[in-house]
């Protein structure tokens, strides 16, 4: 076993099982911080994967944005002493099979897929790169998207004040 | 040539008058509207004095005739080259003579009810259904072509029925409006079957073209027989009975007396003097044709002469002024239908042509003013019944001279304008038929008869004890009965052969003294009989009428026809043809729309839940669906 | 190859990811952990895109652009959702999905 795959199946485990106590914890702040665990794992395996820029993104973004967004509302909404309902055990049943199916479904299908694997560059992509991508017009060039990016992120600034926004009435 | 396209105008005011006071009546003061369309009417009747005068006059004739000429054509609907649908003014001698009677009697009635309808609840939607109904009515005569004729036709009959049931408060009136609104339009049923079937084998709507010396009905339509009848005869038929139900001819007369629940005004106008011609005024625009099918014409005759007995004897008997006075009409319209029946066509064999439409002009003046004059005296006494008046003369002058006038007109006894008509129709019936002839010498002393019953029973006889003491009408109703008095006076000495003939040709008549004196003479008798018995009271006529027994009692109760259609439609249409047309209406028809909208109903109750509004269930299906969809066509489906 | 570690693997892990949220979309009752479920699909297609970029075309840098833009497309839905729960919130005075069934029938 090479430390990739150590390393890969360490974070491997880290997610699904935190993912899976994401879904079924009774409390919803430790569902947050659950999700918070995942979160970083992933940008654990963003590092392995030698996407440096990303996984500080994602650890920024995801894990210091909207983690934190997400128990701000938590904290609005909810006690913290209080536990979220089990759900009705039907709607569990049903669930469970719809989504084991797929992931059964899919894993068989991925498992049958033979890809074509290059060689593994191991260099770190390049801060410079990333960002004459993100700016350039040419091929592989991303202004379009950025710009685009920008705007949604200004109209939802602004629509999400708009709608938290009390009303006069 | 003279520029007559001016005349859609005559058309055109009434119209906009129409509009205009129906969609205002509210705003202004009622007597606004009135006279906006007393004067609108006076246009009217300037325009059509004018439009005669020069058609008469002053426009050349051709070969001696008035022309027809078409004064406005519009395509309307353009079936076929040959075969459309025009709306347009014809002008020819029996149009330009129905404007001046509409016209005229069109425009007194409407001075007379500004007095008359004052202070009545809807006086602006009265003068306002006024209006449409000249316009219809003006439309009719100086329609070009029979289906022009048809609309305006129809547009008549339903001013009739809302002026009919102008009090629609009571129930008699909606119930007569009703009434006269399906007979005629079970009529009109026949007309326009009449219509189909003339236009389908001649291939032409256009009057100019049907009744021209090479009319294209004369040839056509003879080859197939039903019933011992061409195509033709019966089209004709079926034309006339649209004209009979109109004009109130037996059987289709029942709704004329039940009309009369409308204000007087319009009894004068619609009911006495122009609508109820139309039919008479049909037949005469198609007389080549009617003459041509001898067959068609010989029934026109012959309804038209049992129609004038058979209302006579009923008017000898009825109490309710207004009803005598439908009933003579009724008679009246007989004695023209039966002219046009017994005539020939062109020259002097055209006698019977020309009279009718004589006898219409004359009638128009004093049927009007008989009307009008029981209008006026109506108002006086808030009664229509002539056995709870009497002694009238001395509270009403105006009245009571003008009603003396239209009733010696009505009699015939010279000068006044009913005798010379009325003679000319004896002497057309004289050489063609002697039985009608002889049923028309006792009509028309029972007309002498029953109309001096009524106007002794009115102004003479005992005085009745009265709300308040009767007085004179005002001036608006005074008018028009001493206009229309000097018209029943004077119109008969109009030289009609000269103007109005069957081929537009003049011709010289002359007054055959040995038909006139009898006919003078049964007059007097009819008026001497009708002195003796209800001048001064007196029980003669209870007795004469007692020792009649049955038949007084049938003639009293109309003699029952109105059962008869009762007794048909209620017991045998009602029964045996609505019932089970309406029982497969609600129970095929309607259950089977029924039956689609309780299943559309049960099933979407069922599939309801499926719209629970639970996002979760929506995924969750979504997600199903998905894979169900994956797994389909990457696994099950690869071929 | 990745030092030992096949693409499968990514993606066997992504897909258990983003069967997990799917489950707990279904089953959470709560809004904000419905929400949490979102996050959880969206990351695991994140993983995907990255995995595909780094063994499959290890010259491009598509897979990190798109996983870039889908985690702010994922920060501005996260902040719109949470503005549209808070005024749910406030109307109803919970944020039970089951409750919010007035578009039904």
């Amino acid at each position: 076993m090479t430390n990739n795959q150590f390393m890969f199946l360490l974070f491997s485990v880290v997610i699904v099982v935190f993912s899976l106590l994401t879904v079924t914890s009774r409390r919803i702040l430790r569902a947050a911080t659950f999700l918070l665990f995942v979160l970083v794992s992933t940008s654990g395996l963003y590092f392995l994967l030698r996407f440096n820029f990303l996984a500080a993104i994602q650890l920024t973004l995801y894990a210091g944005g909207i983690v934190v967004l997400i128990i701000f509302s938590v904290l609005l909404t909810s006690h913290i002493s209080e536990k979220l309902a089990i759900p009705p055990v039907t709607k569990r049943i049903f669930a469970a099979i719809a989504a084991i199916a797929g992931a059964v479904l899919c894993i068989l299908t991925i498992l049958q897929t033979q890809f074509v694997q290059k060689t593994f560059d191991p260099a770190r992509t390049n801060i410079r790169t990333i960002g004459e991508g993100m700016l350039s017009t040419g091929k592989y060039g991303y202004a379009l998207p950025f710009e685009v990016i920008s705007v949604l992120l200004l109209a939802a600034m602004i629509g999400s004040i708009i709608l938290a926004k009390k009303r006069k009435d | 040539m003279i520029d007559f396209s001016y005349t859609i105008w005559i058309l055109l005011i009434p119209l906009i008058v129409f509009v205009v006071t129906g969609l205002t009546g509210n705003r202004f003061k009622p007597i606004v509207t009135g006279i906006i369309g007393t004067a609108g009417l006076g246009v009217v009747f300037l325009l059509s004095v004018i439009t005669a005068y020069k058609f008469f006059f002053v426009l050349d004739k051709v070969g001696g005739a008035f022309q027809r000429l078409l004064a406005f054509n519009h395509t309307w609907l353009h079936l076929t080259d040959k075969l459309h649908i025009d709306i347009g003014v014809l002008l020819d001698p029996i149009s330009v003579m129905m404007l001046i009677v509409i016209s005229t009697v069109s425009f007194m009635v409407h001075i007379y009810s500004l007095g008359y309808m004052k202070g009545e609840k809807g006086f602006a939607r009265f003068f306002s259904i006024l209006s449409l109904f000249s316009f219809s009515m003006l439309g009719l005569v100086i329609a070009t072509n029979i289906f022009q004729m048809y609309i305006f036709w129809e547009l008549v009959g339903v001013s009739s029925f809302l002026l009919i049931g102008f009090y629609y408060e009571k129930d008699s009136a909606v119930a007569a409006s009703k009434k006269a609104f399906i007979v005629t339009r079970f009529a009109d049923l026949g007309f326009l079957i009449g219509i189909l079937l003339l236009s389908y084998t001649t291939g032409t709507f256009d009057f100019i073209t049907l009744t021209g010396p090479n009319s294209p009905a004369f040839t056509s339509g003879q080859g197939i027989m039903f019933l011992g009848m061409s195509t033709m005869t019966w089209s004709m038929l079926f034309v006339f009975m649209g004209g009979a139900g109109k004009s109130a001819m037996f059987p289709l007369h029942i709704w004329l007396p039940d009309a009369m629940e409308g204000p007087t005004p319009v009894s004068a106008l619609i009911h006495a003097a122009t609508m109820v011609v139309a039919g008479v005024y049909l037949v005469a625009r198609m007389f080549p044709i009617f003459h041509h099918e001898q067959s068609a014409l010989e029934i026109v005759a012959w309804v038209g002469g049992f129609t004038s007995l058979f209302a006579a004897v009923i008017a000898c008997t009825q109490y309710d002024i207004k009803r005598v006075l439908a009933y003579s009409t009724m008679s009246q319209i007989g004695y023209m239908m039966l002219a046009l029946g017994v005539s020939g066509y062109g020259g002097e064999d055209g006698l019977g042509y020309m009279a009718s439409m004589f006898h219409l002009f004359t009638h128009a003046f004093f049927k009007a003013l008989l009307f009008l004059g029981a209008g006026a005296i109506i108002h006086a006494v808030h009664s229509n019944y002539m056995n709870e008046m009497g002694g009238l003369r001395k509270y009403l002058p105006i009245t009571h001279a003008t009603f003396l006038i239209a009733c010696l007109a009505i009699s015939g006894i010279p000068p006044f304008a009913g005798f010379f008509s009325k003679d000319e129709i004896l002497v057309a019936a004289f050489h063609h038929n002697k039985a009608l002839f002889a049923m028309e010498y006792l009509v028309a002393g029972m007309t002498a008869f029953y109309m001096f019953r009524l106007y002794f029973n009115v102004f003479w006889g005992q005085e009745q004890h009265y709300h308040h003491t009767p007085h004179e009408a005002p001036v608006t109703m005074t008018i028009p009965l001493i206009i229309l008095a000097i018209g029943s006076t004077f119109a008969g000495f109009i030289p009609f052969t000269k103007l109005v003939t069957s081929d537009s040709l003049p011709f010289e008549s002359h007054t055959e003294w040995g038909i006139a004196i009898p006919s003078i003479l049964i007059a007097l008798a009819g008026i001497g009989i009708a002195t003796m018995l209800y001048m001064k009271k007196s029980d003669t006529s209870k007795k004469i009428a007692t020792a009649l027994g049955g038949f007084y009692t049938a003639a009293y109760g109309k003699f029952y026809i109105d059962q008869v259609y009762l007794f048909i439609t209620k017991k045998i249409l009602f029964n045996y043809v609505s019932r089970p047309v309406a029982w497969f209406d609600r129970h095929i028809v309607d259950g089977t729309m029924n039956q689609f909208a309780y299943v559309t109903n049960v099933v979407s109750d069922r599939i309801k839940g499926f719209q629970s509004g639970q996002l979760q269930q929506y995924a969750l299906v979504f997600i199903s669906g998905v894979i169900a969809l994956a797994l389909l066509f990457i696994y099950l489906w690869t071929n | 190859m990745f030092e030992g570690v096949p693409i499968h693997w990514f993606l066997v892990l992504s897909t258990l990811m983003f069967f997990i949220g799917i489950y707990g979309f279904l089953v959470r009752k709560n809004l904000i952990t419905m929400l949490m479920s979102i996050e959880l699909i969206l990351n695991s297609v994140c993983i995907n895109f990255v995995a595909f970029n780094k063994i499959l075309y290890p010259g491009h840098l598509e897979g990190m652009f798109f996983t870039l833009f889908i985690i702010a497309v994922a920060a501005a839905e996260a902040s719109v959702a949470i503005a549209i729960i808070i005024n749910i919130y406030r109307r109803l005075v919970n944020i039970d999905v089951e409750k919010m069934d007035e578009m039904k029938y």
